[in-house]
């Protein structure tokens, strides 16, 4: 086992996480206010693309952020009409926005840039890594300099939001008044009603700090990752997201723990392609592929009796006359 | 009086094909924004699709698969599951189909492999839809993303499956070529006017499907089980319908059906297994069952539709470059969002006209 580098799968996964954390992080005010957010896969897809076309185009990845964001937020704003003003049906709403964002990005990606559907490469106008401090002092002291350099430095400014947003996002569904009002609203949105909160608007309220979250999945995919916009580059992330959430039991420190595993996961999975192991012998890569797909099947089937979900989920809100 | 509920003509047809209009609206205004002209992409795919005698038996052959994707969909969401693994259970119905064929078509005739290989598709797509079946009914997990998961698996898996069935000396990532008892008849054997195009019995097959559909979902009391716990699985229960059996047997079906869609486009067209041959329509058999309602006659029309789609966007997009074939992929969610999720859009206004007229005939 001589092939597995301890030091590069944990860079890596900390570099796979945030993708999914940000989606997660989105499904989850969205699914505790009561809304089901399948189209998470949507949205990144959608804000990546946004992202990457704006940060090529202006040279600047920050304009690049700020458009996905516009993009991802208009989306949750249709979803949110479709399924707390229209009280349609969440999955197919969500559904929808999934198939016709991977149609749009290519056609529009294929206008713009003429290179079947994929944007130019963004060289420069990627976000750059963080570099800390003292970082070149360090580099030549074992483990701490790798540490410090490679594990806490060394990342671009989306991964450490990423980290810092559990904090805050723990904060405001625990603590703060919106997130008691967005709790109530996904369980009982009848007493919540009954005590004077407005059900629909904190469910508008959520669904925009989903769009906003979710903005930055996509961002990430494009201007820290890839370095380019390619079709349905979002590969079910937005599914593994929400599977996190699930598995998390829509609570923010389990959801990211969740994130977290996925994310050792994708980083094994790029270790073990090439390797011999022990009693299954030689994997071959398109079965490696499967693997996060099939975890997710089991953990759905092990721990979904488990785990709990917000009892108003996917319940358009009637108020009671 | 005011009436305060919708005619059935209303929400059979007139919501419908409101819903679609905005959809086709909002198409054309992209396709507008693209610098192309609606109109005439509208006729050009009108022309192609439809007028043109071989353009419509392409329209019709595509027709025939996602008829059957359709009715998987249309079939799971009268017992209340949404199935979006329809793509994954014809993939995986494909390798069922490959299989019977490869193994037997130097032995069997005509007659006696494609209902032996239509068993084989069914089959394989009827177990691929099983997991996610049995995982909803005992523990609870959620089929709308089992099935999503078995998406991404089987295309997977069938990536592997398909490179270790590559022939020796083959570059192209296909299984073998099938004999020729193995290719379904033509349809322009008997209508010579359809000229060179795949149309073939399964559009005939397909149609045969809508009627047993129509009766085993209304006429049967199986049907009524299933249409029982999709409406009210806690009243279908206390009146003894044994809910986890039909939703297993509902999935089974439904991945059967959705497998039967297989055989259209591996034994009438490419008479191979190739690399990701469904090619999406799994999920338009999803914009087919919001978009009919669910109704075999709502489902052949919006099939024939979708056909046209595909059939008229093939040569739009020769036409016009800046309008690719996924601008359909696009509509297609459109229709969904329009159709589906917001399906009672125009509930309130149709309603007030209605009135409004009733009121005026009484005055």
């Amino acid at each position: 086992m001589e092939d597995f580098h301890i030091a590069s799968i944990i860079v890596s996964t900390i570099r796979n996480a945030p993708v999914l954390m940000f989606a997660a992080l989105a499904g989850l005010f969205a699914e505790r206010s009561g809304v089901v957010d399948i189209g998470l896969e949507g949205k990144i897809l959608a804000s990546a693309f946004a992202s990457a076309a704006v940060a090529y185009t202006t040279q600047n990845p920050w304009y690049g952020i700020l458009a996905g964001m516009a993009v991802s937020v208009a989306l949750a704003m249709v979803q949110a009409f479709v399924s707390i003003t229209q009280k349609g049906n969440q999955l197919v709403a969500g559904i929808a926005i999934n198939i016709a964002m991977s149609g749009l990005t290519f056609v529009l990606a294929q206008f713009f840039f003429q290179q079947g559907g994929r944007t130019p490469d963004l060289r420069d106008a990627r976000l750059a890594d963080v570099t800390l401090p003292g970082a070149a002092a360090l580099e030549n002291v074992p483990f701490i300099g790798w540490l410090y350099n490679h594990v806490i430095g060394g990342q671009s400014v989306l991964v450490y939001v990423a980290f810092l947003l559990l904090p805050v996002v723990h904060w405001v569904v625990y603590h703060s008044r919106f997130g008691l009002r967005l709790r109530a609203c996904g369980e009982n949105p009848h007493a919540a009603d009954a005590a004077g909160v407005s059900v629909e608007r904190t469910r508008y309220l959520a669904m925009l700090v989903a769009g906003v979250l979710c903005s930055f999945s996509g961002a990430y995919l494009t201007l820290v990752q890839s370095g380019f916009f390619l079709r349905d580059m979002s590969a079910g992330a937005g599914y593994l997201a929400l599977t996190a959430l699930v598995f998390g039991n829509w609570r923010p420190v389990h959801t990211v723990l969740g994130c977290l595993m996925f994310g050792l996961f994708g980083a094994i999975q790029i270790q073990l392609e090439g390797v011999d192991l022990p009693v299954v012998g030689h994997l071959p890569g398109s079965l490696i592929q499967a693997i996060p797909y099939v975890v997710t099947v089991v953990v759905l089937a092990g721990l979904m009796a488990k785990s709990v979900a917000p009892k108003a989920i996917g319940k358009p809100f009637v108020k009671s006359r | 009086m005011k009436k305060t509920e919708l005619p059935r003509w209303a929400t059979a047809f007139v919501l419908p094909i409101l819903n679609l209009l905005s959809a086709l609206l909002v198409a054309g205004l992209v396709i507008h924004l693209l610098g192309e002209s609606p109109a005439e992409s509208l006729r050009i795919l009108v022309d192609s699709a439809i007028l043109d005698p071989e353009g419509l038996a392409y329209t019709l052959f595509y027709a025939s698969t996602f008829i059957f994707a359709g009715l998987a969909v249309s079939l799971a969401m009268q017992a209340g599951l949404f199935n979006i693994g329809a793509e994954g259970q014809m993939y995986v119905g494909g390798l069922g189909l490959t299989l019977v064929v490869l193994a037997l078509d130097a032995h069997l005739p005509a007659v006696l492999l494609i209902p032996a290989a239509m068993i084989g598709a069914a089959v394989f797509g009827a177990l691929w839809a099983f997991i996610p079946g049995y995982l909803q009914a005992k523990r609870g997990s959620h089929v709308v993303v089992t099935t999503i998961m078995f998406n991404f698996i089987a295309a997977s898996v069938m990536n592997w499956v398909i490179l270790k069935m590559i022939p020796e000396g083959q570059q192209n990532p296909a299984s073998r070529v099938f004999a020729d008892s193995a290719a379904l008849p033509l349809l322009n054997k008997i209508m010579p006017v359809l000229g060179d195009t795949p149309l073939n019995i399964s559009f005939l097959i397909a149609i045969a499907a809508l009627a047993i559909y129509g009766v085993a979902v209304w006429r049967s009391s199986w049907g009524y089980q299933l249409r029982a716990t999709g409406l009210n699985a806690h009243a279908a229960h206390y009146a003894g319908v044994k809910i986890s059996r039909t939703i297993i047997v509902t999935m089974l079906v439904s991945g059967a059906l959705a497998g039967l869609g297989a055989v259209n486009s591996v034994m009438g067209s490419t008479h191979y297994l190739s690399l990701n041959f469904p090619a999406g329509a799994g999920f338009v058999g999803i914009a087919i069952a919001l978009m009919g309602r669910q109704h075999p006659v709502g489902i052949f029309l919006s099939s024939v539709l979708f056909g046209a789609l595909i059939q008229g966007g093939f040569d739009l997009s020769l036409e016009k470059p800046n309008i690719p074939q996924e601008t359909f992929i696009f509509i297609q969610g459109l229709i969904i969002l329009f159709c589906g999720a917001m399906e009672n859009f125009y509930a309130p206004a149709v309603m007030k006209l209605i009135n409004l007229t009733r009121s005026n005939k009484g005055a």
